[in-house]
């Protein structure tokens, strides 16, 4: 679906089920002229192959304007308000995990579940090209997984993740993780739905990659500095990792953490129960209000 | 970035404005691109040309419009024109600003038949 990666919309597996045409939802096969029955979404069930011969008749078919004026992503957006209405209703605090390959965020949220057991349920969807063999780790834990291949796909989109949490149960003022695919470039532009992205960078890296990928730094709300345990070993500037992600995003929350030894974990667990008691406190204040304006791509 | 993305995500408008207006071909496109949307427009025009075969949109012109960038700099208390996401503002080198103009990735108007 995206060039930077060449990746496309074909093959998208949900725990194993292929997709493509599922009961409506408009993921789109590769664009052909005849291919459009298949493509019918939950607004819109017109069969429309192009044959609106009553608004077209014969002699009157010269060049017009259609005034537009919609957002690139606007079906995306769509969905993930949709998303969010279904997270709001239940006072479900969703995050979506953000970070390259390798950066612990597995390790993590098995961590994080293990902490939260017995006092928070936790519903995971795993993302990933192929394999479910993190939703398998989560199992592990005894959290619900379920697991999206995107196949060719770089990232997740909101249509996915929707069909995802109608097979997740998903209690009343639980958390969801998304773990987004291992990409620091594509799952920044997609809005799925969380209240908020949540970077992993981890000290294993380089400093510099908040301002190397500046989008997906600037599209979080959280940075979690990770592996933190290895830091006596490696020349990794903490202070300076810290002032390139704040240089993209000023406003940009971090805690120190580590799954080895427990670092930070106490912080980032009281960030989720806050989150929880917000998501909790908007379903009782406003039940019906978007918990949050969604990002638009940028830089 | 997503230009192959973004290209389905025009078709996908175009193909639903068919539907509801009752075209069958569409021969230019109009889009607005931020220049801070990081969309490198000459990918977004090979991306269009592959997407749009065999659709309505086949052969369409692809004009694009960019849109300046625009920040507010929490220092000037000041919109100030910003020519990069991280770029400083213009007046007085901070950082500090938000960007509030640029981003905009958008389909205008299509012209059809």
């Amino acid at each position: 679906m995206c060039t930077t990666c060449g990746c496309g919309p074909d093959d998208v597996h949900i725990d194993g089920e292929h997709h493509h045409h599922d009961h409506g939802i408009a993921y789109r096969p590769r664009a052909k002229a005849h291919s459009h029955s298949h493509d019918h979404d939950h607004h819109d069930h017109s069969h429309d192959h192009g044959h609106d011969h009553h608004s077209h008749a014969p002699g009157t078919s010269k060049a017009r304007m259609v005034q537009i004026e919609q957002d690139i992503l606007s079906k995306n957006d769509a969905y993930a308000d949709g998303n969010r209405k279904v997270l709001a209703a239940k006072s479900i605090f969703a995050l979506n995990l953000v970070s390259s390959p390798g950066s612990g965020k597995t390790t993590l949220l098995c961590k994080t579940i293990e902490l939260l057991q017995g006092k928070r349920e936790v519903a995971v969807i795993e993302g990933d090209q192929q394999t479910d063999q993190d939703a398998a780790r989560i199992r592990a834990t005894g959290a619900a997984a379920i697991q999206i291949n995107t196949g060719k796909g770089c990232h997740l989109d909101a249509s996915m993740v929707g069909r995802a949490m109608e097979k997740l149960p998903l209690p009343e003022q639980s958390v969801l993780m998304i773990e987004n695919v291992g990409n620091l470039v594509c799952p920044a532009a997609f809005d799925l739905g969380e209240a908020h992205k949540v970077v992993i960078l981890s000290v294993t890296e380089g400093e510099d990659k908040p301002i190397k990928y500046p989008d997906m730094f600037r599209a979080a709300d959280l940075m979690l500095l990770n592996k933190c345990d290895l830091l006596p070993y490696l020349s990794f500037d903490v202070d300076k990792a810290i002032a390139f992600a704040r240089q993209v995003n000023p406003g940009l929350k971090v805690i120190r953490t580590s799954s080895t030894s427990g670092e930070g974990m106490d912080e980032w667990l009281q960030w989720i129960d806050a989150g929880v008691a917000t998501a909790a406190q908007a379903q009782t204040v406003a039940p019906r209000t978007a918990a949050k304006v969604s990002y638009r791509p940028v830089g | 970035m997503h230009e192959m993305s973004l290209a389905e995500g025009v078709l996908q408008l175009i193909e639903d404005a068919a539907k509801r207006e009752g075209f069958q071909r569409v021969t230019a496109v109009w889009l607005e691109i931020g220049q801070l949307a990081a969309v490198e427009t000459e990918a977004l025009r090979f991306c269009f040309d592959a997407v749009t075969r065999n659709s309505v949109a086949e052969g369409a012109k692809l004009e694009i419009v960019d849109l300046p960038g625009q920040g507010w700099c929490m220092k000037c208390c000041a919109t100030v024109a910003m020519s990069e996401h991280m770029g400083a503002c213009p007046q007085c080198g901070s950082h500090q600003v938000q960007v509030t103009g640029g981003s905009e990735m958008r389909v205008k108007e299509l012209e059809v038949e």
